[in-house]
């Protein structure tokens, strides 16, 4: 067992953990913070991704102890203040970008690193950022018109389908 | 997963004594050490993090003008600082997705070497430097077939070295499931010669096809690539048969060379 301190959602945390436990673990289990899904946990589908020092990594991916001093943002944290939906959640609500969400918090976080980094992505762009996540329900159209319409860009000519 | 500690060292000369303990293993950006892990195909009772090591990461070019990575470079660091080999920062940026980018490490995938891995054919193809904490290693010798290299127990991966070429082309032919390469050839043209190196398709991992590497080092163009090679000894899966991954060393080659800036 080591102690681990990092900032989860701007609340700093300090716990013991086994070497082998997972961030999805840690999350899920020690903080109950259990928006993070696990769906593959082969590094596959991209459900569990989270930001570590500010960049999408997949938590079933990586291990609590290598984020003792990191700067850590999962789903939870997503939301303004005032409990409002960010402007990404409220997008993906408004274009009916999941249907189970199942895939939609990873979804939403990579969302959220991609608009970071590129605030106005093209249609291809952000196709090619979310190739890591992966939708059982949605065939991602309306996925990516949400995260267009985050980013304040005109969706009105892609279909939605 | 089996049990194991992890430890954190901050310097190369920690790490080496870390992993100079029994079971220890070193951990890069555990992209595909923690799914071997999770399958219980590894057992070490210590995982030794590279991750904290400054001095094993960043791009830089080195005083004879060759393109430095430390060996603890993530792929997205290396898209998006190795701007002066333009055709080794793209392939590194089309590696996996997004987050996996952001975890691996160029040292893991060329200690991993799997032989449908891109960084493999970058190094070869390059004539790279593999350089460890114990000696240097040339590119020619390092690559020992699917999963091996000449890497020593607990040898560290330290930095990597590219000469620059004059044009260079990564084409990947991507397995869609996996994102790894069906098969990949990365193309290289020095003021010696031309190098083509070809990942994902035989059955003793990434190599040197020697007979596109003459015919292009007399003539640089797409006609000059070779009748694609024999099927035999490629690798043949429910993916793609030996023939059929033996026909795309051939189409990718040419698109690489068209390609080649
Ligand atoms: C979904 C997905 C898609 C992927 N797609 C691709 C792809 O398209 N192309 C591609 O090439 N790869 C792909 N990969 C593999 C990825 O590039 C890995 O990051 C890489 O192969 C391993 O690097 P790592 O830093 O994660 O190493 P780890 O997983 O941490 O380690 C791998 C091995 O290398 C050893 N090791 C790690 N660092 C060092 C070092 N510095 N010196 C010596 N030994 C070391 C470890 O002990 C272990 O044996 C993909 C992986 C995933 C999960
Ligand atoms: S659960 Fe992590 S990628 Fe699927
Ligand atoms: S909404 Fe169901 S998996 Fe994406």
């Amino acid at each position: 067992m080591a102690e681990v301190t990092m900032t989860v959602n701007g609340k700093s945390v300090t716990k013991s953990v086994k070497g082998n436990t997972l961030m999805t673990d840690f999350l899920r289990e020690e903080l109950r913070l259990t928006g993070t899904h696990v769906g593959c946990d082969t590094s596959q589908c991209g459900a569990c991704v989270i930001h570590v020092n500010g960049q999408a990594v997949k938590s079933c991916t990586m291990f609590a102890a290598e984020a003792d001093g990191a700067e850590v943002a999962t789903i939870e944290g997503q939301a303004n203040a005032d409990g409002s939906l960010s402007v990404i959640q409220a997008a993906f609500q408004e274009h009916h970008g999941l249907q189970c969400g199942f895939c939609t918090p990873g979804m939403v976080m990579s969302a959220a690193a991609l608009l970071k980094e590129n605030p106005k992505p093209t249609e291809a762009e952000v196709r090619d950022y979310l190739e890591g996540n992966i939708c059982r329900c949605t065939g991602y159209h309306n996925i990516v018109k949400a995260i267009m319409a985050a980013s304040g860009q005109d969706v009105s000519s892609i279909a939605a389908e | 997963m089996y049990s194991f500690d992890m430890e954190s060292p901050s310097t190369v000369a920690d790490a080496a004594k870390a992993l100079g303990q029994d079971e220890a293993q070193a951990l890069g950006g555990g992209q595909t050490l923690i799914p071997t892990l999770k399958q219980r195909l590894a057992s070490p009772s210590v995982l030794v993090s590279l991750a904290g090591i400054a001095e094993m990461k960043g791009v830089c070019t080195a005083d004879d003008g060759s393109l430095a990575i430390g060996g603890g470079t993530t792929h997205a660091t290396v898209a998006a600082e190795a701007g002066a080999y333009a055709a080794l920062a793209a392939l590194a940026g089309n590696i996996g997705d997004p987050a996996v980018r952001n975890r691996g490490t160029i040292g893991g995938s060329l200690a991993n070497n799997d032989p449908s891995a891109c960084y493999p054919s970058a190094a070869l193809g390059s004539g790279a430097t593999i350089v460890t904490n114990k000696r240097e290693i040339a590119a020619d010798d390092y690559f020992q077939g699917m999963f091996a290299t000449a890497l020593d127990e607990g040898e560290i991966i330290t930095e990597v070295r590219f000469p620059v070429p004059e044009k260079a082309s990564y084409m990947k032919f991507e397995q869609p499931a996996s994102r790894f390469a069906l098969v990949g050839v990365f193309v290289a043209k020095y003021a010696d010669g031309v190098r083509v190196a070809v990942t994902g398709a035989s059955e003793e991992g990434v190599y040197r096809w020697s007979e596109a590497e003459a015919a292009l080092s007399a003539n640089f163009s797409a006609d000059a690539v070779p009748a694609a090679p024999s099927g035999d000894g490629m690798i043949s899966d429910l993916h793609a048969s030996g023939d059929y991954r033996a026909h795309l060393v051939g189409v990718m080659t040419k698109r690489a060379v068209a390609a080649a800036s």
